[in-house]
C-alpha cells in the first residue's frame, strides 16, 4: 500500500488532518476575537496610558524648550566657573520672549524643583529687566541678586539642559548627579525618599505577617467546622470584604480616638492612666491595626479554600502512626496549606504596598506611605514627572511581585469569596 | 467541635486556646463594623458614647444624623448619591459586558497566549489604585474626559473588570461544554446557543461579579478624587472629605446606610454561590 492512501480523508476529500489544523485555527481566531473588546479597551484606557507615565517621567522637554538660546551657548560652558557672556545674554533674551509670553511661571516652577531659590530670583529678574540696557549681560544680571553670581545656579540651569532624564528616579531614591557628573547621594538630613520606602516595605510586611497569624487560625476553623457552623463564621469574613473601604476606615478611627472605646477599655483594665491616654491613631499605630483589620479577609479566603480541600484523614492518619496532634499539624497539615499560604500573603502583600485611603486618613505624618507622597506630589507640588516616576517605581516592585505571583498561583486561581 | 472523650487534659486546654483566639479574630473582624450603628443615633453631637447612650436612656438617642443626612442644607449627599448609583450603574453594565465576552474567550482551550492576556486583563486590580488614579487621569485629561461622568464611568470599568472576568471563568471552569456542542448538532446557531444554553448556567457567576463590580465602583475613592469634578462628587468623595476634615456624626449615618446595602450585596452574592454550586454540580 502507498502512503497517499493511508491519509484519512474527510467526506469533501481534504485530508483530515489539514481539515483539523484549519479548524483549529478558527476556533483559536474565535476565541481570541472575544477576548478582544476587553483587551482593546485595556490598552488604550491603561496600558498605554501607564506607559504616557513613563515617558512623562522621563521627559524634560519643557525645560529645554523654553531656553533654547541659553542651552545653545552653554555647550561651550564646561560648568567649572561662572558661564560666559553668551550664556547671559542666551538667557536674557530667552527669559524675555517668556516674560512677553507670559509663560515665565512654569519655567520658575520648573527650576525651583531643581535647586530652591531660583523662583525668587526670576521673579526679581523679571522686574529689573525693563530697565535693562543693551550689551554687557552678565553683569546687569548678577547686579539683581547675588545668586545670580554663584555657580551653582548656573550649574542647575545646566543640569535640565537634555531633552530626557532619569533624574526624578535618582531623586525618588535620595540621588543626584553633581557637577563631575556622578551619581552621589543626598546630605544625610534629607535624604526622605529613603525613609517613605523602607517604611512602606515594612508596614506592608508587618500587615502580612499580623494578617497571616490571625488568619491562619480562623481558616482552619472555617474549613474543619461543620458547614452550618461555618457558613454563620463565614458571614464574619465576607461582611466586612464587601463594607466600604472608607466606612472601616472612618469605624477605626472612632474606636482609636483618645476618648475612644478601645481607649476606654484600657483605662478601665487599668493599663493607662485616664488623663495618660496613649494617641493610638495619625500614627504607624492605627495603620497597622486598620490594615490588618481591612486586608485580613484577604488571607482568609485564600488559605481557606486550600484548607477546605485537605482531607481529615490525613491528620487522623498522623496521629494513628503515633505522631502527637503537634506533629501531625506540623508534618502533614501545615506542609499542604503552603499554597494557601503564599497566595494569601502574595496578595496581601501587593494589596497592602501600595494602600493608600487609610493611612492618608489614620496615618498621620508617621504613618504615611509612598502612595501618600504619589498623591501629594500629584495634587499638591504639582510636579508630575516626578509623582509619575515614584508611581513606576512602586509599580515595578508590584509587578515583580505578581509575576512571583503568577509564577506559583496563577492568576486564574484568584479566590472571590 | 466536640473533642473525643479519650483526649488528654493538655491538649483539652490547648483546644480551648484555640477556640479562644479564633474568637477574638472574629470580634476584630467584625466588632469594629457595630459601633458604628449605636453612634449613628446619637443626639449628641459628639462621636463618644454619650453617659445617656451608656445608661440606655431614650433621649440620648434620635434621628437627627439621618435627617441631617436628607434635608441637611450644606451636606450634598443627595447629589453624591445619586451620582454615586448612576456612575455604578453605567459601571457595572459596561465592566459585566465587556468581562463576560472576555471570560468566554478565555475559557476556550483554543485561547492563544492565555497565561499573559489574563494577565493583563486582571493587572487592574492588582496594580496600586494610586498608580492606576495617575495614569488614567492623565488619558482622561488628554482627551477631555477629566471631571465628566463619561471619564469616571469608564475608570470605573477598567477597574470593575477583572472582578468579572474572575468570577465568570471560575463559573466556566465546571460548564460541561456538550451541551453546547448538543445545541449546534440540533441545529441552533451559536448566538441563540449562547442566550438559551450558555448564559443561564453561567448567569450566578455573571450576576456575583457584575455586584463585584457594582461595589468596586460604589466605593471607589482613589480614582474618582483625581477625576472628580464639582458635579461629579460621589458618596465615597464625600466620606473622603468629611473624614479629613471633620469627623460629624451625618457621617456615621452615612455609613450605616452603607453597612445596611452591603449586607444587603452581601446576601445576594452568597445565595447566587450556591445557585451556581448547585446548578453546576459542586457539592460542596
Amino acid at each position: 500500500m502507498s502512503s497517499e492512501t493511508q491519509k484519512i480523508l474527510t467526506t469533501d476529500g481534504i485530508p483530515l488532518e489539514e481539515s483539523l489544523k484549519k479548524a483549529e485555527k478558527k476556533n483559536k481566531i474565535k476565541a481570541f476575537l472575544l477576548v478582544c473588546p476587553l483587551l482593546l479597551f485595556l490598552i488604550i484606557t491603561y496600558v498605554f496610558p501607564i506607559g504616557d507615565m513613563l515617558f512623562r517621567s522621563v521627559d524634560d522637554r519643557m525645560v529645554t524648550n523654553m531656553l533654547p538660546k541659553t542651552y545653545k551657548a552653554m555647550e561651550q560652558w564646561d560648568g567649572k566657573e561662572l558661564p560666559p557672556e553668551e550664556v547671559f545674554e542666551g538667557f536674557y533674551l530667552d527669559y524675555k520672549k517668556l516674560v512677553e509670553e507670559k509663560t515665565f511661571g512654569k519655567l520658575a516652577t520648573q527650576l525651583n524643583y531643581e535647586k530652591n531659590g531660583f523662583k525668587s530670583i526670576l521673579k526679581k529678574l523679571k522686574r529689573k529687566m525693563k530697565k535693562f540696557e543693551e550689551g554687557n549681560y552678565k553683569e546687569q544680571i548678577m547686579a539683581v541678586h547675588s545668586r545670580w553670581a554663584n555657580v551653582e545656579y548656573w550649574r542647575a540651569l545646566k543640569r535640565r539642559a537634555p531633552a530626557y532624564s532619569y533624574s526624578k528616579y535618582l531623586k525618588g531614591v535620595d540621588m543626584y548627579e553633581n557637577e563631575d557628573g556622578k551619581i552621589v547621594q543626598v546630605s544625610e538630613d534629607r535624604r526622605i525618599h529613603k525613609i517613605l520606602w523602607v517604611r512602606t516595605v515594612e508596614v506592608a510586611f508587618f500587615v502580612t505577617v499580623f494578617c497571616f497569624l490571625m488568619a491562619y487560625p480562623i481558616a482552619h476553623l472555617l474549613a474543619t467546622l461543620p458547614m452550618k457552623y461555618s457558613n454563620l463564621l463565614m458571614i464574619c469574613v465576607l461582611l466586612p470584604f464587601w463594607t466600604s473601604l472608607l466606612v472601616r476606615t472612618a469605624s477605626w478611627m472612632i474606636l482609636l480616638q483618645q476618648q475612644g472605646i478601645v481607649n476606654d477599655f484600657f483605662v478601665w483594665i487599668g493599663l493607662v492612666a485616664d488623663d495618660n491616654r496613649p494617641e493610638m491613631m495619625y500614627n504607624k499605630v492605627g495603620t497597622y491595626v486598620a490594615m490588618t483589620q481591612i486586608l485580613l479577609p484577604f488571607m482568609v479566603l485564600p488559605l481557606y479554600s486550600v484548607m477546605k480541600t485537605i482531607s481529615p484523614s490525613l491528620m487522623r492518619a498522623g496521629k494513628s502512626l503515633g505522631g502527637t496532634p503537634f506533629v501531625a499539624f506540623w508534618k502533614v497539615y501545615f506542609p499542604l496549606t503552603i499554597p494557601g499560604i503564599g497566595a494569601g500573603c502574595l496578595l496581601v502583600f501587593i494589596l497592602a504596598i501600595g494602600y493608600y485611603i487609610t493611612p492618608a486618613l489614620v496615618g498621620g505624618a508617621s504613618g504615611t506611605l509612598i502612595s501618600n507622597h504619589i498623591a501629594f506630589h500629584m495634587k499638591s507640588t504639582l510636579d508630575w514627572s516626578f509623582a509619575s516616576a515614584m508611581g513606576l517605581m512602586l509599580l515595578s516592585g508590584v509587578l515583580a511581585i505578581y509575576w512571583v505571583y503568577n509564577k506559583l498561583v496563577g492568576v486564574d486561581n484568584i479566590k472571590l469569596g | 467541635m466536640a473533642l473525643p472523650k479519650y483526649t488528654e487534659p493538655h491538649y483539652r486546654i490547648w483546644h480551648y486556646f484555640y477556640i479562644f483566639i479564633c474568637s477574638c479574630v472574629f470580634f476584630f473582624l467584625i466588632a469594629p463594623l457595630f459601633v458604628i450603628f449605636p453612634l449613628s443615633f446619637n443626639a449628641e453631637e459628639f462621636l463618644v458614647f454619650s453617659e445617656g447612650m451608656k445608661r440606655l436612656d431614650p433621649d440620648a438617642f434620635s434621628l437627627r444624623w439621618y435627617h441631617d443626612m436628607v434635608y441637611g442644607t450644606k451636606n450634598p449627599w443627595g447629589l453624591a448619591a445619586k451620582n454615586s448609583f448612576i456612575i455604578a450603574i453605567f459601571a457595572t453594565l459596561g465592566s459585566v459586558l465587556l468581562g463576560t465576552v472576555a471570560a468566554l474567550g478565555l475559557s476556550s482551550r483554543h485561547m492563544p497566549y492565555k497565561g499573559i492576556i489574563m494577565a493583563t486583563l486582571i493587572s487592574p486590580m492588582i496594580v496600586p489604585l494610586i498608580i492606576s488614579g495617575v495614569a488614567i487621569f492623565f488619558f482622561m485629561a488628554k482627551v477631555g474626559l477629566a471631571a465628566t461622568h463619561t471619564g469616571i464611568v469608564l475608570a470605573h470599568i477598567v477597574l470593575g473588570t477583572p472582578f468579572v472576568v474572575i468570577t465568570v471563568t471560575a463559573t466556566l471552569s465546571g460548564f460541561d461544554h456538550s451541551v453546547t456542542r448538543a445545541a449546534a448538532s440540533l441545529g441552533s446557531d451559536p448566538v441563540n446557543t449562547f442566550m438559551k444554553i450558555t448564559l443561564p448556567l453561567i448567569l450566578p457567576g455573571v450576576i456575583s461579579g457584575g455586584l463585584f463590580a457594582f461595589v468596586t465602583s460604589f466605593d471607589e475613592v482613589v480614582v474618582v478624587l483625581f477625576l472628580a469634578g464639582l458635579d461629579n462628587t460621589t458618596i465615597p468623595i464625600q466620606m473622603w472629605t468629611g473624614l479629613r476634615e471633620q469627623l460629624s456624626p451625618t457621617i456615621l449615618a452615612v455609613a450605616t446606610c452603607l453597612i445596611v446595602l452591603s449586607t444587603l450585596i452581601l446576601v445576594t452574592a452568597e445565595l447566587l454561590r450556591r445557585r451556581s454550586e448547585r446548578i453546576r454540580g459542586i457539592n460542596r
